[in-house]
């Protein structure tokens, strides 16, 4: 009875991470027009990590570093060309105008993981 | 003398009012020296001018209530220090988790610590299990922090690893501890010793890392701390140093001997020598006087001199350096790609291959299960090292653009490097590539008669008034013998044949031999002669005074003294040479025997030079060409990679793949080295951090077990991946040390 349980649970544990890595999307900011979007860099993790925004208008990100650790230095937009170094403790602003779709935003080595959704 | 009147910024901490504001500007306005104080409250900065010390403006500060700090960069400083406090963290954390973890590492084989069913043994394990727990929170907390934070934005990173490793194995140990009965006595072991060395292991490669990175900036803070932070600049006849983002366009600056040159300009009065070696590579001093321009960043050695700043801020050239390696070390070559996608899915793979891992153990492992699921499950998520992958391409590159920029060379982004990593063929444009650019007077042959300073004074003085590129030559060469110019009458210019008038009360005709055929010259035996000098690049033409010749003046646009041997390098570095000229088929053949080229396109006509380039690249060349970026753009851009080759900084810095600061052509030779060496850097990044994934995972889980009886110590796992990072930084700060110039002959 354990064993199959045990078994039970691995396969639903498999199961739990691809519907909750891959398949599902964390609940998005929508962005009114015109104003800019805090975006906080700490612990791993920008929040929020998902942004929606009207395609072909500007939008502006603000994004403040708290995580001193190298590997929140930068954010990368690779699809749209941009990057740029983070300061600690200092906002930085980052002005695009994204088209439609799902532009990933990024750190160096791509633990920090966010997303603009532009419709 | 007074001193000069300064700007100083400083940030005070403590204010929270107007009241604060109006009470520490009363208290600046009263130190000795200071002419005008602002403060600002949304900053909490405070702007003071005049002469005061910085000590007394504290000391102000102070008085009034508050604390203040000299502001010296735009907070550099403060980002510093923000690192530093990062690194001394990290340090403690793992010394702490070290002193927990280690002598409980080396204790139990040597079965010092008392066993578990001992009288007294679960009481010490209790207590270890609450010690680890201090260094899981104090060492440890910021990955299970960042786990949880991850893990609710749909995402999974390093963080996840370490906590679900290290808090797998604290959860099963105290499970042991606290109710051993329920665990079979085979898988009766805790593991505390592993949770907490493994968080002393990672803390310490963290260490090590952010130590290793912030070398990898060297460059770019370098380029950063060439620009001064302040200008002596002459202000209603008084001189006063101001902020350098004070410096007004068109305002007359001063630099003193020593001195850095604060933005770009024109000198105005006065002469020195600039060392612009920190910019352009070029180690010899460039002599600068009136009319000149400077440039922002350079040094001034010896004289005193005015100068109009024409471009300031953004607009220098050093501002647009910084910005074009910043932009440049940010980007990826296609190279990168694959790693980045399997980044993107990297740590949920691993999550499910510990999933696998625990399934297969549980049923088919041998007893203890529980203890060998633990220990592979543990060791699979502790070994994966996804940040190995993501920055195996970015740190090269960051230190590769970096190390081109202090040779003078600008890479404008990550596939430009790679494609100069692979390059097979150089195609180097003549005019202003290969030779100087500039004609100068080569050869003077008077016929009898006739000296070589009245040959060159009569033919200067005809040409002063011609429009002709070669006039310039011999103008240029009467001024530095000294010759004067005599007046011209009667001046005519004959296109396409030379021109004519009376020097002197004479007639004079300067041109070719075909204007001197027909004026019906007779040229003697000089045709033989210039027949000569055309052999060897240069132009010849015929002086004829009252009807009789009088000599040749040779003309050439001489090669750079440095081609030859660059050349030879880049053939040396296995590339195909080849040379593309509008000039006539001798030309190019002796300027093409002079350097040492593989192969010559001559008379070709501007606008085709791309389709040659283009002709080369369907034999199968993955072609680099090399032009001053203006008159070959088509070829440029047609190119692989494109070079554009100035002086100094009169590059079209925005125009090509890379910039090349110096004239001399080393530097695309410096170019191709740094380019390969950075791309094969890449390359053994790549390599080993895929190959240590795709080893390290499968061991991790105990694919060896079946055969060899063999599992990886969790311990291990953790040195493993504490160091791939480290090493993978530590390779790509090898590049530093390159010397691109090391194949010089």
């Amino acid at each position: 009875m354990s064993a199959w349980l045990a078994n039970l649970v691995g396969v639903a544990v498999i199961g739990f991470i691809v519907w909750w890595f891959w398949l599902s999307t964390p609940k998005a900011q929508t962005v009114a027009g015109g104003l800019p979007v805090d975006i906080l860099v700490d612990a791993g993790v920008y929040t929020p990590a998902r942004i929606e925004v009207a395609a072909g208008k500007p939008v502006t990100l603000r994004f403040l570093r708290k995580d001193p650790s190298p590997c929140a230095e930068q954010v990368r937009f690779d699809d749209l060309g941009i990057s740029a170094e983070l300061p600690i403790g200092k906002p930085y602003t980052v002005t695009l105008t994204p088209a439609a779709g799902e532009h990933e935003f990024t750190c160096q080595m791509r633990m920090y993981r966010g997303m603009l959704v532009a419709r | 003398m007074s001193a000069p009147a300064t700007v100083t910024r400083l940030s005070i901490s403590g204010m929270h009012c107007a009241g604060c504001v109006t009470s520490v500007e009363r208290s600046l306005k009263a130190v000795p020296g200071v002419d005008t104080a602002t403060v600002n409250l949304a900053e909490r900065t405070a702007t003071v001018t005049g002469v005061a010390g910085e000590q007394s403006l504290i000391g102000a500060i102070a008085r009034a209530g508050y604390q203040g700090v000299v502001l010296r960069a735009d907070g550099d400083a403060v980002q510093e220090a923000a690192e530093a406090a990062h690194y001394r963290a990290l340090w403690r954390k793992t010394f702490f988790a070290a002193a927990v973890g280690l002598p409980l590492f080396v204790a139990d084989p040597l079965g010092w610590l008392p066993m578990l069913p001992d009288p007294g043994g679960q009481a010490f394990w209790l207590a270890v299990g609450a010690l680890t727990f201090f260094v899981l929170v104090y060492s440890g907390g910021h990955f299970f922090v960042g786990a949880w934070k991850a893990f609710r934005a749909h995402n999974a990173n390093m963080d996840t690893l370490i906590a679900l490793g290290t808090g797998a194995a604290w959860v099963y140990s105290m499970l042991v501890v606290a109710l051993p009965t329920i665990v079979p006595s085979l898988a009766q072991h805790a593991y505390f010793e592993s949770a907490a060395i493994i968080i002393a292991l990672i803390n310490l490669g963290q260490a090590l890392e952010v130590r290793a990175r912030g070398k990898t900036s060297q460059a770019i803070r370098r380029l950063i701390g060439l620009q001064p932070r302040t200008a002596r600049v002459v202000r209603d006849g008084r001189e006063v140093d101001v902020p350098i983002e004070q410096v007004g366009l068109d305002e007359t600056v001063r630099v003193r001997p020593g001195e850095k040159i604060p933005v770009d300009g024109v000198v105005i009065d006065g002469h020195s020598s600039v060392d612009v070696s920190m910019l352009t590579g070029e180690p010899i001093p460039v002599e600068k006087q009136v009319g000149d321009e400077v440039v922002g960043g350079t040094l001034n050695k010896s004289g005193t001199f005015l100068f109009r700043a024409t471009r300031i801020g953004a607009e220098t050239a050093l501002a647009r350096i910084i910005d074009m390696v910043r932009r440049a070390q940010s980007t990826k070559p296609a190279i990168g790609r694959l790693a980045d996608t399997i980044s993107s899915v990297f740590v949920p793979t691993v999550l499910i291959i510990a999933a696998l891992t625990f399934l297969a153990w549980y049923n088919l492992g041998p007893e203890p299960r529980g203890a060998y699921v633990l220990v592979t499950v543990m060791t699979v998520l502790i070994i994966a090292c996804p940040c190995a992958l993501g920055l195996a391409t970015p740190i090269s590159i960051m230190v590769g653009v970096g190390k081109a920029a202090e040779y003078g060379i600008l890479i404008r982004n990550g596939d430009a490097l790679q494609q100069a990593g692979r390059l097979t063929a150089v195609v180097l444009d003549k005019t202003g590539t290969v030779t100087a650019g500039r004609p100068v007077v080569t050869t003077l042959v008077p016929a009898a008669g006739m000296s070589e300073i009245r040959l060159l004074q009569f033919a200067a003085s005809l040409e002063a008034g011609s429009e002709h590129p070669l006039a310039q030559a011999l103008v240029d060469a009467a001024k530095e013998r000294g010759i004067v110019l005599s007046p011209v009458s009667a001046f005519d210019a004959v296109t396409g044949r030379g021109v004519r008038g009376m020097v002197e009360g004479t007639a004079a005709l300067f041109g070719n031999a075909r204007f001197m055929n027909e004026q019906g010259v007779d040229l003697q035996d000089l045709p033989a002669r210039a027949a000569a000098l055309a052999a060897k690049a240069q132009t010849p033409m015929y002086l004829a005074v009252d009807g009789r010749a009088a000599g040749i003046v040779a003309v050439a646009d001489p090669v750079k003294p440095d081609s030859k041997a660059a050349i030879a390098r880049l053939r040396a570095l296995g590339l195909k040479v080849v040379m593309i000229t509008g000039d006539n088929r001798a030309t190019a053949d002796a300027v093409a025997r002079q350097v040492g080229v593989d192969a010559v396109y001559a008379d070709v006509l501007p606008g085709d030079k791309a389709a040659q380039v283009q002709a080369l690249q369907t034999r199968g060349e993955i072609v680099g060409m090399v032009g001053d970026g203006i008159n070959d753009a088509p070829a440029l851009a047609q190119a692989d990679v494109g070079y554009a080759i100035g002086t100094g900084t009169d590059v079209a810095i925005e125009s090509a793949d890379v910039a090349l600061m110096r004239g001399s052509l080393h530097g695309v030779a410096d170019a191709i080295a740094i380019s390969r060496a950075t791309l094969g850097n890449i390359k053994q990044n790549l390599f080993g951090a895929f190959i240590y994934n795709i080893l390290g995972i499968p061991v991790a889980a105990g694919v060896l077990y079946p055969f060899f009886g063999v599992l990886l110590n969790p311990v291990i796992a953790g040195a493993a991946m504490a160091l791939s990072s480290v090493t993978v930084v530590s390779n790509a700060n090898r590049l530093r040390f390159l010397r691109a110039g090391d194949s010089r002959a």
